[in-house]
């Protein structure tokens, strides 16, 4: 590769890129995001080559390893170009039908196509798909048209022209101004104004200066940076070039968690190509910028992700928060302005800067906008990665974009934001989604993850998962997160275990308030948030467990009760071989009846019962129903009455 | 003792950091890359070479999850622990992998070969319950599928075993 030296060689490298795409009549993009690589899509990218290359067709269709196609639930993907047919669960046995149909004769493979279960149709094309329909994928829609290994894709697509629009008219504060107008708020989960802490680091007097990608992303539940990262890391790096154009600085990180390895693949080799084009290095495109950028890996520490924890961590210190009084935007790595933001932000700025700030403002909600990304995942049908304008509503994304709960059962919350989050009842399902929307529900956006939950949750455990998540992760610097947490942790046993008070609840909300104002760090002040909106939103659920020692979604294992009914059960002994702990007796035609003392709530007679009697019911609580003496028969039935 | 083309790749790694102790998670990394784990000879040696004391990077090696201070199995399953593995059933599976190998968490299997390690969101949620081994994830785990990466595991190990 050559290096470019003007604005004016990078725009005709892009023209001579597309003059070589124009014998190019189709392309397939196959997605290689970690998702569907795990589900051999190689080896489907393998077999669309030698298809194409047996039927001698490469100098017209063109194939694209790529990044996340976002509906991870329905992999490996195939998108075909310029139609946007796309396929699913695609195996290599498929490929040679595809070609054949579709790249040749322009004919569709309808069993390939997504089946909508709503309709009963079959939808060939990404607007039909109710998962695409809905979306405006603005930042995650070129993981389609790029591989993530050649920057040649990202440069033909109109990648790095925010860069040299930037170098070849605006002033570093022009940049500044432009994403300040813009209202992009941080997508890590603070959801501060971006532009305003670019300014402070800009405005902070110092000799060098750092720009920081933040791909330490650690909330459970969300994986969105992953897939922007290992899928389009120009968009990322172009944006962070960008940040320190307006700042006035030419360092920057990228700190990414050493889970995100084909991440840590794709970057370098990204940041290689951008150098040997002269887009990063010295004097970028001929001008007077100068950016370097570096690569540090995770060791795997959830706090980590945290701004000063992350400046720590680059230091090579140990991964802890410190204290905020003076903000790190003025005083991080190594006491110098350092401005963090995660991948997600920086994506967004090349969009800015390409296409105005208007234009960022037609999109999303007064407080927030532009798009965000979420990952859809839990209990709903199609689980993913879905870009939406800010203030699309939680029922639209669960319901019309998700498909709804999986296996007919019934909606409880969702819960957004990670460990320190909350959980949305289905009251607020109409609520527009965006930052302040969702803390006004006690929630939050975080990094937005969207984790559905269904009756078969219970929010009492919940909020005790997160309790020892939020507890195991904590760094136990500051007082009130380390031992709230602990004393957190002990209390939900309790209640969870059918020990609970009454006053718990209160001693839960007590804790809670303390821990808020009283923390060191973000994680500790948000730490408490599982609890309490699940305390405010599922009191009954939490009474439930307390007063009656019933978990209402028969989930706590010491409170549950398994019970075969004598009218239903027919003697046939499945559940007597099974259970591990013997703890059901009966004989042949005889009615079986389980040992309460020695029930471990495994749930094994439940699941292997045959559904023609169906006779194991799992009870939320409470003594077990009285049972039958032993050696009773069983009710005879009569033919056709079985069920 | 680090053998020689080891320490020689390290120190050019920390030349081309701004301080030395920047680097000290890469080079960790890399020894345990060849070593499995850090020892406390690697540890003296690495602080060494990071101009650090062996207590300063034995703070560092604590803190994280993925620096081993005591050996670990040739491969080491991390099982993801976080809110929708768990939702999706992921403290049966981590009970069923347990007693396959029988070893608890923390702990490493007599034949040396694995250790089972729970780890936090690994970004698998789309596949959840999920694992990782060495640098592979595994997605959709029931206990019958466990079964079979456990098995071809022991056999590939078997295998450059022989070799």
């Amino acid at each position: 590769m050559k290096k470019l030296n003007s604005v004016t060689e990078l725009t005709q490298f892009r023209e001579q890129l597309l003059a070589e795409q124009q014998g190019i009549k189709k392309s397939i993009a196959i997605c290689e995001g970690t998702g569907c690589h795990a589900y051999k899509s190689a080896a489907v990218a393998d077999a669309f080559e030698q298809e194409i290359k047996k039927r001698g067709l490469e100098k017209e269709i063109l194939v694209r390893r790529t990044g996340c196609h976002g509906f991870c639930e329905r992999g490996p993907m195939a998108k075909i170009f310029p139609e946007k047919v796309f396929y699913f669960q695609v195996k290599p046995e498929d490929v040679a039908e595809i070609v054949d149909s579709t790249l040749v004769n322009n004919k569709l493979v309808d069993r390939l196509l997504f089946l909508d279960e709503k309709s009963g149709k079959r939808c060939a094309y990404q607007h039909e798909i109710p998962f695409y329909m809905l979306q405006n994928q603005v930042v995650f829609g070129n993981n389609f048209m790029i591989s993530p290994r050649n920057i040649e894709d990202y440069i033909a697509a109109g990648g790095y022209s925010a860069l040299a629009k930037a170098l070849s008219g605006m002033t570093s504060v022009d940049v500044l101004e432009e994403i300040k107008k813009s209202g992009l708020r941080g997508r890590g989960g603070g959801g501060f104004p971006a532009g305003v802490k670019w300014e402070t680091t800009r405005n902070a007097p110092a000799d060098r200066k750092y720009v920081i990608v933040n791909a330490d992303e650690g909330d459970p539940g969300a994986y969105m940076d992953r897939s922007l990262l290992e899928g389009n890391p120009h968009s990322v790096l172009e944006g962070l070039m960008l940040g320190a154009y307006a700042i006035g600085c030419s360092e920057g990180f990228v700190y990414v968690r050493q889970e995100y390895t084909t991440a840590i693949e794709n970057l370098p080799i990204a940041i290689e190509q951008a150098k040997q084009l002269g887009l990063l290095g010295q004097n970028i495109l001929g001008s007077d910028f100068s950016f370097e950028v570096k690569i540090h890996q995770g060791a795997g520490a959830f706090v980590s992700g945290e701004s000063s924890a992350l400046m720590s961590a680059i230091e090579g210190r140990v991964g802890e928060p410190r204290p905020k009084y003076i903000r790190t935007a003025v005083k991080g790595v190594w006491d110098k302005p350092s401005n963090l933001n995660n991948v997600e932000t920086w994506a967004n700025v090349p969009l800015i800067v390409n296409n105005g700030s208007e234009w960022f403002r037609s999109l999303g909600t007064e407080g927030s906008k532009g798009t965000k990304i979420f990952s859809l995942v839990g209990k709903v049908k199609y689980t993913g990665l879905v870009e939406v304008p800010m203030g699309v509503s939680l029922r639209q994304i669960v319901f019309d974009i998700g498909g709804g709960i999986r296996n007919d059962r019934k909606f409880k919350a969702v819960q957004t934001g990670g460990p320190s989050g909350g959980c949305i009842p289905e009251k607020y399902l109409d609520l527009p989604v965006d930052f302040d929307e969702l803390s006004k529900v006690g929630s939050m956006m975080g990094s937005g993850g969207m984790i559905v939950m269904d009756e078969d949750t219970c929010m009492v455990d919940v909020a005790k998962y997160f309790t020892n998540f939020l507890a195991e992760e904590s760094c136990g610097k500051c007082v009130p997160c380390r031992e709230g947490l602990r004393q957190m942790k002990r209390i939900l046993k309790e209640i969870t275990e059918g020990r609970g008070k009454q006053s718990d609840l209160e001693t839960l909300e007590e804790l809670g308030a303390f821990m808020k104002d009283a923390s060191l760090c973000a994680l500790g002040q948000t730490a408490a948030n599982p609890v309490l909106s699940t305390l405010t939103y599922f009191r009954d659920e939490y009474e439930a467990h307390v007063r009656d020692k019933k978990c209402p979604a028969r989930a706590c294992r010491d409170l549950i009760v398994f019970y075969i009914d004598p009218q239903k059960c027919s003697g046939c002994g499945t559940c007597r071989k099974q259970c591990p702990t013997e703890a059901i007796s009966g004989d042949k035609k005889i009615v079986h009846i389980v040992d309460q003392q020695k029930c471990i709530k495994c749930g094994t007679c439940l699941q292997v019962c045959p559904s023609r009697f169906s006779a194991v019911t799992k009870l939320p609580g409470g003594p077990a129903p009285a049972s039958v003496p032993y050696g009773t028969a069983v009710v005879q039935k009569t033919k056709g009455e079985s069920k | 003792m680090l053998p020689d083309q080891l320490r020689s790749k390290l120190r050019e790694m920390i030349a081309g950091a701004e301080s030395p102790r920047e680097k000290a998670i890469d080079v960790m990394y890399a020894i345990q890359e060849l070593q499995g784990w850090m020892n406390d000879e690697a540890m003296v040696e690495a602080a060494q070479l990071l101009a650090m004391s062996p207590l300063e990077l034995e703070e560092l090696a604590t803190f994280y999850d993925y620096i081993y201070r005591s050996p670990v199995g040739k491969f080491v399953i991390k099982v993801c622990d976080s809110t929708v593995c768990w939702l999706e059933g992921q403290l049966r599976l981590t009970d069923y992998i347990s007693s396959r190998l029988g070893i608890g968490l923390g702990q490493t299997s007599a034949d040396g070969l694995f250790t089972l390690l729970p780890v936090c969101c690994i970004g698998y949620c789309d596949r959840a319950p999920a694992m990782v081994i060495n640098k592979r994830v595994y997605g959709n785990l029931t206990p019958e599928k466990i079964d079979r990466i456990l098995a071809q595991l022991a056999q590939k190990a078997d295998f450059s075993g022989s070799e």
